[in-house]
């Protein structure tokens, strides 16, 4: 059967089709099932249980860039964390900015830390983020300007294999460490939080809340699919020579470090704009999103769905994050240890994720081992 | 004519009678003059107890001193019953009492039924000199140098006086030094400009900040133009002591800063230096030798919890039983989990991740999420006080002796033991060395089980240094994978020089930018150099760089 590329984008895929299914119900049901039943009743979808799930799909969003980078292209980042606070930062500030004269200083242009720091006058970076045009266009550039000129030098030295991953888990160190500086102007340890309103609409009632959800819901199909594109085009092709045989996919005469450049640049971009749908919703951004053990769990949760397949990745995010929320309120002890058991028995046992493990047991025979072993570094 | 000669014979009589009562009374039971004396310090009236004191310098009494301080200090109360005087502790509750005279603990007693000797401003004056006096005149030349230091902080007539006759009996060159500089100090408020300028050469050497700060003074000049020293030489001349004291502070605090970042660089081998093997020798990264080190710090609690009694000496059981702890659980990884995933270093670095979290958790089962206390031994705390301008404290010091043997002892094992030919001969080319006949296998298990130890034994030195508690391992693990990646992989001398340099730069950002900003400027400082020469400061060279 012949298939029109749009066609052969949205269904060429069992897995594609299944997610774009799932999606779309849970992006009409959630919020019917939240909106429509009466408050208190059987049927009604509680506020946070809703939030919780669109947060798992700005996860999961943020786990489909990684994916691309880390799946596709053999890029292990471990900054990737770095990208989504970011993006949530810039969300962050803009919702700062429309707090206006409600917060606790009344403060009709300095958000209230300035104001506990003594800050005289906003700074220089802080102007334009009252407009949610320019805070929107930030969510894309600042990650994507730090990927390209951070990939731009790593790339072009060609920095590869573990370095890579270990100078991506110092940028995100440091950028902790310096956004939980006081006089960076990002409200220090304690980040941003207490927003009020988006766009004009409080941020706490369910319209609102259901709107955040279906634009979650919209941008990880928006960002699945354009990464299913690129991944299904010529340049795609050629990325994941790369991930398989750099050094031969460089003497065929195919530019090495623009791809990987490029595709990392994208990458960032989609997890800026994950974090900036992430942060509206739980409420809050603070420098500990930096951390280097979040952008490694990241890694765990395409590792655990199967890399190097893209609904894999928002698998994974959302069976691995799932599994937090229920061992962090059953039984927080534990929760290290599954998660430390995870990393070991995912590696070892299972290196193409449940998606592995699936096809293994499914009709079809198995896919094309060929993320299944990479090419030393 | 007569009468005078009557009146010289009853004189010289009185003298001689006199004479010799003091003479038995001193030879015979200078306790009892001791006692009487400390008995008339429970007088109702300044005048007796002045009269008290006096006695009680003039006995020089091996005791006196302790008395005569309690006193200045309000520590002397008498019993009300029989105006008994004991040296107490000034306890509100109850009062420790102690002997004047035998200095023995005699019991304690309640507050109540006693009372405080109280002083007067000329008694505590003279109680002050008379201190500072018995302590000149102190067999250790220590309690001397503390005395004079105590006399300078308020210099009088009195005290110059007294420093002045001592000079000339003080031995102790340092004591003396400080003698001089206490007495220049006090010339310098002279009315003599040529003594006031002898004073100011006097004291070219001197880098106490009592003395900057009298020079400063004396050039700065009042609102009215006019200067504290009236005379134009003097000035001239303090304001070049002054730069030279400058110039000699600046090299001091240059050599602190110096110092602070080698004993940070020294830390930072220590805890690389185990990375450096694993990473070098056989690509591996492992991820939880943060959590390694992290078992070291908390063998050194478990050794000193195991011999409350002799922390001194739990160090030294510590290290080798520390070594064995993480290098066994380091061998338990490799073979658990590494090994079935040699070639592929991402995963490892995944897979090892895992296990450092575990072994956070077990950690936090085990000993709480709280940090552990882990107890300084004497010998460690303190400083060395080199000058006025620079100590040394000695925890900063061990660590940067220990991590000199602890390199030295690696680079023997590494150069002269057949384990360490087979390590560098499986690090140089792994199939060459296997058709050579070395069981790779059991060698790869011997390096990861050597770093893990090593890295154990920095969790020794790092115990003494920062918090002991489930995430010391996070804390370091950037940092070293930083300086073994800086160093250049497979290198020791790299990690070594690495680790030092990144030490010292970071400290020596420090003033200027602040702990933090030092440290964000050293990591972009290191991820652009590592743009710059993507395999280190030290890469290896010829076919091995390959792979």
């Amino acid at each position: 059967m012949k298939q029109g590329p749009l066609l052969n984008l949205l269904v060429g895929e069992r897995g594609t089709a299944v997610f774009l299914v799932i999606v779309a119900i849970v992006g009409i049901v959630v919020p019917v099932l939240h909106l429509v039943p009466a408050e208190g009743s059987a049927l009604q979808l509680s506020g946070y249980t809703m939030t919780l799930i669109g947060k798992y799909m700005t996860y999961a969003l943020l786990a489909v860039a990684v994916d691309l980078v880390w799946g596709y292209c053999g890029i292990l980042s471990l900054g990737h964390a770095a990208f989504f606070a970011l993006g949530g930062y810039a969300m962050g500030m803009y919702l700062m900015r429309q707090i206006g004269t409600r917060g606790v200083y009344g403060d009709p242009v300095l958000p209230d830390f300035m104001v506990f720091l003594n800050y005289k006058e906003l700074p220089w970076f802080w102007h334009g983020f009252d407009m949610f045009w320019f805070a929107m266009l930030m969510v894309a550039v600042v990650p994507g300007l730090l990927a390209l000129l951070f990939g731009w030098l790593a790339f072009r030295s060609r920095v590869t294999g573990v370095y890579l991953s270990i100078i991506t888990q110092a940028l995100t160190y440091a950028l902790m460490l310096a956004f939980f500086r006081n006089d960076m102007g990002f409200g220090g340890n304690n980040g941003m939080t207490d927003f009020k309103d988006i766009l004009g609409f409080a941020i706490n009632t369910p319209a609102t809340r259901v709107a955040l959800f279906v634009a979650s819901a919209i941008a990880l199909v928006l960002g699945y699919l354009a990464c299913r594109y690129i991944t299904l085009s010529r340049a795609g092709r050629v990325v994941q020579a790369i991930r398989d045989a750099e050094s031969r996919t460089r003497f065929i005469g195919y530019r090495v470090e623009s791809y990987k450049l490029w595709i990392f640049t994208f990458s960032a971009v989609l997890a800026g704009i994950a974090g900036a749908l992430y942060v509206p919703q739980v409420g809050i951004i603070n420098p500990s999103e930096f951390q280097p053990i979040n952008s490694i769990e990241v890694v765990i949760w395409v590792a655990v769905g199967g890399r190097g397949v893209l609904y894999g990745a928002v698998a994974g995010a959302v069976i691995v994050n799932y599994a937090k929320t229920f061992f962090t309120a059953a039984l927080p002890e534990f929760w290290l240890y599954a998660l430390g058991l995870l990393f070991v028995v995912v590696t070892l046992f299972l290196p193409r994720g449940f998606v592995g493990l699936l096809d293994r047991f499914g009709k079809k025979p198995a896919a094309p081992p060929g993320n299944a072993k990479t090419v030393p570094a | 004519m007569q009468r005078y000669a009557w009146l010289a014979v009853l004189l010289l009589a009185s003298l001689l009678i006199g004479a010799r009562v003091y003479a038995q009374a001193s030879a015979a039971a200078p306790d009892d003059a001791f006692a009487t004396a400390v008995t008339g310090l429970a007088a109702d009236n300044f005048p007796d107890k002045a009269a008290a004191v006096t006695a009680l310098i003039e006995l020089k009494h091996p005791g006196g001193r302790a008395v005569l301080a309690a006193l200045l200090d309000g520590k002397l109360y008498f019993r009300n019953a029989d105006q008994q005087v004991f040296i107490t502790d000034g306890g509100e509750t109850s009062l420790a009492l102690t002997d004047p005279l035998t200095q023995k603990s005699v019991g304690s007693g309640t507050p109540d039924d006693y009372t405080r000797i109280t002083t007067n401003n000329s008694l505590r004056k003279t109680l002050r000199s008379a201190v500072a006096s018995f302590a000149l005149t102190d067999p250790d030349p220590g309690v001397r140098l503390d005395a004079v230091r105590e006399m300078l902080r308020s210099l009088d007539d009195d005290s110059v006086a007294l420093l002045r006759s001592r000079l000339e009996q003080e031995k102790d060159a340092g004591v003396r030094k400080a003698m001089q500089e206490g007495l220049a100090l006090a010339d310098l408020d002279s009315s003599e400009a040529d003594t006031r300028l002898a004073a100011v050469d006097a004291l070219e050497d001197s880098l106490s900040p009592d003395v900057y700060n009298r020079l400063t003074a004396m050039v700065t000049a009042a609102e009215d133009g006019s200067f504290p020293e009236a005379d134009e030489r003097v000035r001239t001349r303090a304001r070049e002591v002054i730069s030279a004291i400058d110039a000699s502070r600046q090299v001091y605090a240059t050599l602190e800063t110096l110092f602070f970042g080698l004993s940070l660089g020294s830390v930072l081998v220590l805890a690389a230096i185990g990375l450096a093997i694993t990473f070098g020798v056989m690509g591996v990264i492992n991820m939880a030798h943060g959590e390694l080190m992290m078992l070291g710090a908390y063998t050194t609690y478990v050794v000193q919890q195991a011999m409350p009694n002799h922390i001194g000496l739990s160090i030294f059981i510590s290290i080798p039983l520390a070594f064995l702890v993480s290098a066994c659980v380091g061998m338990l990884i490799e073979r658990g989990v590494v090994r079935f995933l040699y070639g592929r270093p991402l995963e490892t670095l995944l897979a090892t991740f895992g296990v450092s979290l575990i072994l956070q958790q077990v950690v936090r089962d085990l000993f709480s999420a709280n940090n552990r206390p882990v107890e300084t031994p004497e010998w460690m705390a303190g400083s060395l006080q080199i000058n006025e301008a620079l100590s040394i404290t000695y925890n900063r010091l061990y660590v940067i002796l220990f991590m000199v043997v602890v390199f030295v002892i690696l680079q023997m094992v590494l150069q002269k033991t057949s384990l360490g030919l087979k390590v560098r001969a499986v690090a140089q080319n792994r199939n060459m060395a296997r058709a050579m006949g070395v069981r790779t296998q059991w060698v790869d298990a011997m390096t990861f089980g050597l770093g893990s130890g090593i890295a154990g034994v920095a969790g020794v030195a790092l115990s003494q240094l920062t918090n002991v508690g489930p995430n010391l391992g996070q804390q370091y693990i950037i940092d070293s994978f930083m300086v073994v990646v800086f160093g250049g992989v497979g290198n020791l001398w790299g990690t070594l020089i690495g680790g030092m340099s990144l030490g010292v730069v970071n400290k020596v950002l420090e003033p200027w930018a602040g702990a933090v900003l030092a440290k964000i400027l050293v990591l972009v400082a290191l991820i652009l150099f590592i743009q710059r020469r993507p395999r280190g400061l030290f890469p290896q060279k010829g076919r091995a760089a390959e792979s």
